[in-house]
């Protein structure tokens, strides 16, 4: 498992680039050009992503997360779940860059190598911001019932973050 | 939608601080929360940027077409109202491949265009048909080659190996979208507008 994921980095990218240059593509120009993309991007979210890296900061010194797990780790015990990262769990499904925030919250708290880091990495790279995709595809045709979306998708996020957990415990 | 969401911290984070006595901490969070928020975008520049570019290689050597290809087969089952719909259905296709790979600049557009292209075929008004619950319920629960974005804040962190929680993320991805999928399927099942919609 760990040889996989040692080799899998490297693997894409010599991989792409080579892929690139087969198909005489300028490889270096077109990695230049996605740099820059990436770097557009980065700037286009940084504004929401610090008010919420803020609005989280003072969320995580208020003592609301200590509140909060400590209301719900009897329920989090009973069915073994890591209590710490269920903030994450909220806020997934709503906002990426609260996510991302809370995220960043509980690696300075309990480091990004933890078992508690690295579920929480896991929960976080394996689920959606399911509500804000919906809100987005469904309101660009107009529509505004959504069926069977929501329950499907938030099935999909929980199986997500249950495995996340699963998979941190038994595989390290 | 984040207009609420960050209100609501924000009045949430002053009662918890007024109820467990932590106000100077509180006040002192928000000028600290703001210095970390720039750091943490430039650490975390390199690793998204350097993604970013890799992935562009394989957008222009066109090796998103050839994925796209090869799900073909597949999303026609998963939506067989769209099966005949080329122009929807190569929009999908391109949606999840660009997804697949985190090219999130040129998932949306993709995706607003294959909701446009279904919705012209879909005899429903103000409802989504099963392919277009199917669609989202791909997009909400997308499989990710490289999540860059928590590997760049793992670096941030100083996470000694950014990467090593790759197959853990691929496993939770492909368990989540199984679950997706056939929960969608299932609760499609028995409602009227479930049957095949085309010609």
């Amino acid at each position: 498992m760990e040889q996989i994921g040692i080799y899998t980095v490297p693997v894409i990218v010599v991989f792409i680039v080579l892929f690139g240059a087969a198909r005489k593509v300028n490889v270096f120009e077109g990695f230049c050009e996605g740099v820059k993309e990436g770097a557009g991007s980065l700037i286009s979210v940084a504004p929401s992503l610090m008010g919420l890296i803020v609005g989280v900061t003072m969320l995580s010194a208020s003592g609301f997360f200590d509140i909060l797990t400590d209301a719900l780790s009897p329920a989090c015990e009973a069915v073994g779940f890591p209590c710490e990262v269920l903030p994450l769990g909220l806020m997934r499904p709503v906002t990426g860059s609260g996510s991302f925030a809370v995220l960043s919250d509980i690696f300075d708290k309990y480091g990004a190598d933890s078992v508690i880091g690295r579920t929480a990495s896991v929960m976080a790279g394996s689920t959606e911001t399911t509500f804000y995709a919906i809100a987005v595809y469904y309101g660009s045709v107009g529509l505004k019932k959504t069926r069977h979306t929501i329950p499907a998708a938030l099935l999909a996020d929980m199986t997500g973050m249950v495995s996340a957990v699963l998979c941190v415990r038994f595989f390290g | 939608m984040l207009n609420i969401v960050w209100t609501v911290i924000l009045v949430l984070s002053f009662l918890s601080a007024a109820v467990s006595g932590r106000m100077t901490e509180l006040s002192a969070s928000a000028v600290s929360g703001a210095d970390k928020a720039v750091k943490l975008v430039v650490s975390m520049a390199g690793t998204m940027c350097f993604w970013s570019g890799v992935m562009k290689i394989a957008e222009k050597s066109r090796l998103t077409d050839i994925m796209s290809k090869a799900m073909y087969p597949v999303l026609k089952r998963l939506m067989p109202e769209h099966r005949d719909n080329a122009r929807a259905m190569a929009a999908v296709s391109a949606n999840i491949t660009a997804n697949i790979l985190g090219l999130g600049n040129a998932a949306t557009p993709l995706g607003i265009t294959a909701m446009k292209e279904m919705k012209k075929s879909s005899p429903l008004k103000d409802a989504p048909d099963n392919g277009m619950v199917m669609f989202v319920v791909l997009n909400t629960a997308s499989v990710q080659l490289i999540p860059s974005t928590i590997a760049a804040l793992r670096q941030a962190a100083g996470s000694v190996q950014p990467y090593d929680i790759l197959t853990y993320v691929w496993t939770a991805s492909v368990l989540a979208l199984l679950a997706g999928v056939i929960a969608a399927k299932l609760m499609s099942g028995r409602r009227p507008y479930s049957k095949t919609i085309r010609g």
